[in-house]
């Protein structure tokens, strides 16, 4: 193979990472600012993409759900996204450190993709340059592509 | 209505009371939803970890979410539906429960 994989298992039951300065500096920076949002609590389109309701149509079912989740959920969001900023660097994550790497691309990619208003078919159709959001659907683009590498790796060893 | 005897007050009790225990007894079901954002791989990859499930029945339940908008992914207790569903919402899967 030409390109290396980006994330491998590295046989030992930990992962191996290899990204380039670029890309481990944004997954140092840009879950910082998903952190920073969620510590603002604005009424953003894509923070409530994150809590969504637990339950369809029973208001008091779902005021004991939040009494009860919402912390644990939001403290779990953050850890998730701190470990990415923290570990961006390294060139091995344990099976933990790939499963928060998941979790936190995946929330960005949320909220992103909630405030593009992402449909199925944005992942796959070719970026156009002149686009007013190129920079936010390149963003998109590349994150959707390094979770799916995640996901193969850490599929491969369940 | 005329002519039909009323039942006893203690048979209408205990019908209210297995009306009750059925209401309790039926399963509660969890459901996800499609969105637009969750990757294919991710959503079976989550279902797999979160269920135990196998490859092949994850991969049915993703499919079924793409293609008819939902699925029933799990069934239980209001209390195990209701952990599922925190899980699922961990996992960033949009997720409801519900009584069957």
């Amino acid at each position: 193979m030409l390109v290396p994989k980006p994330v491998e298992p590295d046989g030992d039951g930990g992962f191996l990472l290899r990204l380039s300065a670029g890309e481990r500096e944004l997954l140092r920076t840009l879950p910082g600012e998903l952190r920073a949002l969620l510590g603002s609590e604005r009424d953003d389109p894509g923070l409530r993409r994150l809590f969504p309701p637990a339950y369809e149509r029973d208001e008091e079912g779902e005021a004991e759900y939040r009494g009860l989740m919402a912390d644990e959920l939001l403290e779990g969001r953050r850890a998730a996204l701190r470990l990415v900023q923290e570990t961006a660097g390294r060139d091995r994550l344990t099976a933990e450190e790939l499963d928060a790497w998941l979790r936190a691309l995946n929330d960005l990619r949320l909220v992103l993709g909630t405030r593009l208003d992402v449909t199925e078919e944005t992942y796959e159709t070719e970026l156009d340059p002149e686009h007013p959001q190129a920079h936010e659907l390149s963003l998109y683009a590349y994150l959707s592509w390094l979770q799916e590498q995640l996901v193969a790796a850490a599929a491969g060893e369940l | 209505m005329t002519g039909v005897a009323s039942a006893p007050a203690e048979l209408e009790t205990e019908r209210a009371d297995e009306r009750e225990d059925e209401e309790r007894d039926r399963p509660w079901i969890v459901v996800v939803w499609n969105d637009p954002v969750n990757l294919m791989s991710y959503v079976t990859f989550v279902l797999q970890k979160l269920f135990g499930y196998s490859r092949e029945k994850a991969t049915k339940l993703m499919l079924q979410v793409h293609n008819e908008g939902k699925a029933v992914v799990a069934s239980g207790t209001r209390e195990k539906a209701e952990h599922d569903v925190a899980r699922l919402h961990a996992h960033g899967l949009w997720a409801t429960l519900r009584q069957d």
